[in-house]
């Protein structure tokens, strides 16, 4: 593993089980998540988008080993401490726990309406045994309260009395108190008013350069990652199809989807309309996937050879890493 | 064109435990046929309830102002829908003359009852159509949204359609009685942003073929610049900015609406850092006196706005803006 990755996954897949196994056969299974390559630098604000369905989620999860690996290996070394996520001792994962943390998306949902903003915060605390003493947990929660911009009064109060952007802080506290290298940001700013969610994106950002975190930013809004994340991937029913640097991807983006994606963003010019380049059809069941390059029932530049040939994840120029068959012909000049 | 809405004065507000609480207030507006209105604003700013009034679909402990006057133009004449009391009289209005589309297409559907024989109810309410002619029906307008093989789907149940697909039979369902008038409440935000292309362009098109209005209620700007022919912008209950599309997008006069697009990140401008507006809505509980806005804006011009109501200005002849900072007469 190279000096400055954080997380390192190799051919990971997530398959469920479906319930009700069929008589003969196999049970069939959902590959959620299928034959996933992927690096996360250290200190990088990286972007995971995708449609839902996408399985963007799910590989956020298997990364912070939450969800069954079922094939492949996730590695992480922040130069400290390192961790083989396939093999992991209770002791490891307890360890681990405390070094990669999940800021959820709808913080109506995450916060307990019966404690307190503090007991909120500290509780990680306390529950990995991070502090000794109670002076020790409040010095810590007041710090980062600090840093998410809440003041002392506030953490006296419960969480129905705050708006959804200052639970979004709430949150973001809760899982950067026990000073974890790595997070997982799930749709952290999609419950959120766009005047707020600015706010929130800004904090965010402030936080991770200040404490030299690692971010995994999962979301659906292509304008949202391209102004936050410093490198993008964008994944379609399971597949990485396209990794690049976030500039790179969204000025050049080399596969069909990626361009279908991005065109699909309604603009804010009332004069671009119908300018689109329009996809056909919806995202295929993961339960019944199509053969070849998952994309081809929507893709207009379809061949036989997609409908045949799963196209793998290569390097093409400008740090651009595509899966796509006929990506070199389709640059255009 | 012809006027097909009238919305004065509106005021709507709902008794709740916790007190009385000002949903709407003094809302004006009007609608031509075929003619496209965007409403826009974050959540909590009465934009729903303001298009719910226009068919008296708010809860029973909804109080409508005295001066509130609704009328709808239809060719049998004006209704005056403040005076429809009983769902009897109302329910020429409701899925009739007027037709709603919900953000969620799942909530929106009976899920024991086939898509199809949902379809065909609201048909034999509103016109005298017998079973055969408005399954017919039926069936020609799931195709006309773009679902293919309709007679299957008409059989089948709302789980066991996509998101996409349901909510294209929800438009199909909602335009089937031929309404002058169809309400759209976020209908695109729970949808993929392909999808959220495939059904804009949808809509679009149908307009053009019905020739009907639409209010299109959405908080995304981008949607309101796409489909919209004119915007109005709502924040905590009262309208503050209202003009044609690309008079609001492209100069913004209100504050609110300035801070809105300075906070929505754009895929074309990548350098220019986020501004989020300070602060959040206040509860409707708490409404701020004088301009509702007061207590975010950056550019409180004095003791004006914390004191008297905005008049609306015309900035120029098709947009409107409340806001003290362009009421010269105004003590600053």
């Amino acid at each position: 593993m190279s000096e400055d990755v954080l997380i390192e996954a190799r051919d990971l897949s997530v398959h469920y089980p479906l319930r009700g196994k069929s008589l003969f056969g196999p049970t069939p299974v959902v590959r959620a998540v299928e034959n996933i390559n992927l690096d996360v630098g250290k200190g990088n604000f990286f972007g995971l988008v995708g449609e839902s369905g996408s399985g963007k989620t799910t590989l956020g999860k298997a990364l912070l080993k939450a969800a069954p690996i079922t094939r492949g290996t996730v590695g992480y070394n922040d130069g400290e401490e390192q961790f083989d996520l396939t093999n992991l001792t209770p002791i490891e994962l307890k360890n681990y726990r405390k070094r990669a943390q999940l800021i959820f998306q709808d913080p109506y949902a995450a916060l307990s309406p019966r404690m307190t903003v503090r007991d909120i915060i500290a509780e990680p605390l306390e529950v990995m045994g991070l502090t000794s003493s109670r002076e020790e947990t409040d010095e810590r929660v007041r710090e980062i309260a600090a840093k998410c911009r809440l003041n002392l009064e506030h953490l006296r109060r419960f969480p129905h009395a705050f708006s959804g952007g200052q639970r979004q802080r709430i949150s973001i506290a809760r899982a950067l108190v026990s000073q974890p290298q790595f997070v997982v940001a799930d749709e952290s700013v999609a419950a959120l008013d766009v005047s707020i969610q600015a706010d929130v994106l800004n904090l965010l950002k402030e936080i991770q350069q200040e404490m030299g975190l690692t971010f995994l930013f999962i979301s659906h809004d292509l304008s949202v990652v391209a102004h936050i994340c410093d490198h993008v991937a964008v994944m379609y029913l399971g597949r990485l199809v396209e990794t690049a640097p976030t500039r790179e991807l969204f000025a050049n983006p080399r596969h069909p989807y990626t361009k279908a994606l991005l065109s699909a963003i309604p603009s804010l010019d009332p004069d671009d309309r119908g300018k689109a380049q329009k996809l056909e059809g919806e995202i295929p069941s993961p339960t019944n996937q199509p053969s070849g390059c998952k994309f081809h029932t929507r893709c207009p530049f379809v061949t036989d050879q997609c409908r045949k040939e799963e196209p793998i994840l290569q390097h093409s120029s400008n740090g651009h890493e595509v899966a796509c068959h006929r990506w070199e012909e389709l640059i255009t000049p | 064109m012809t006027r097909l809405l009238d919305v004065e004065n509106l005021t709507l507000q709902f008794d709740t435990d916790e007190g009385r609480i000002t949903a709407v207030d003094n809302v004006s507006f009007s609608l031509e046929a075929g003619e496209v209105m965007g409403l826009v604003g974050e959540s909590g700013s009465g934009k729903s309830v303001t298009a719910k009034s226009v068919m008296k679909l708010n809860p029973s402990n909804a109080i409508y102002g005295e001066q509130t006057k609704i009328t709808l133009h239809l060719d049998s004449g004006p209704v005056d829908i403040m005076s429809l009391k009983t769902s009897n009289d109302l329910q020429v209005v409701r899925g009739g003359a007027i037709s709603m589309i919900f953000q969620e297409p799942m909530a929106s559907f009976a899920p024991a009852i086939s898509i199809g024989n949902q379809m065909v109810e609201q048909l034999q309410i509103h016109s005298d159509m017998n079973i055969k002619q408005a399954t017919e029906l039926s069936i020609e307008m799931l195709d006309r949204v773009g679902i293919s093989d309709a007679g299957t789907r008409f059989k089948q149940y709302a789980f066991e359609l996509s998101g996409g697909m349901r909510q294209r039979a929800m438009i199909a369902m909602a335009l089937s009685t031929k309404p002058k008038l169809l309400i759209a409440d976020e209908p695109t935000t729970a949808l993929d942003v392909t999808i959220q292309a495939q059904v804009i362009d949808l809509m679009k098109d149908l307009v053009t073929d019905f020739g009907m209005g639409i209010i299109f209620i959405t908080h995304d700007l981008g949607v309101i610049a796409q489909t919209a022919d004119k915007v109005a912008v709502m924040y905590l209950g009262r309208l503050v900015e209202q003009g044609s599309v690309r008079d609001v997008i492209r100069q913004p006069a209100h504050p609110y609406t300035k801070g809105l697009i300075a906070a929505l990140p754009q895929l074309d401008d990548l350098d220019t850092p986020l501004t989020p507006i300070p602060g959040d809505i206040p509860s409707p509980l708490e409404r701020p006196p004088g301009c509702v806005f007061n207590t975010r804006c950056s550019a409180i011009v004095g003791d004006v706005c914390t004191s008297a109501i905005p008049k609306f200005l015309n900035v120029t002849d098709e947009h409107q803006v409340a806001c003290h900072l362009y009421d010269e007469g105004a003590s600053k």
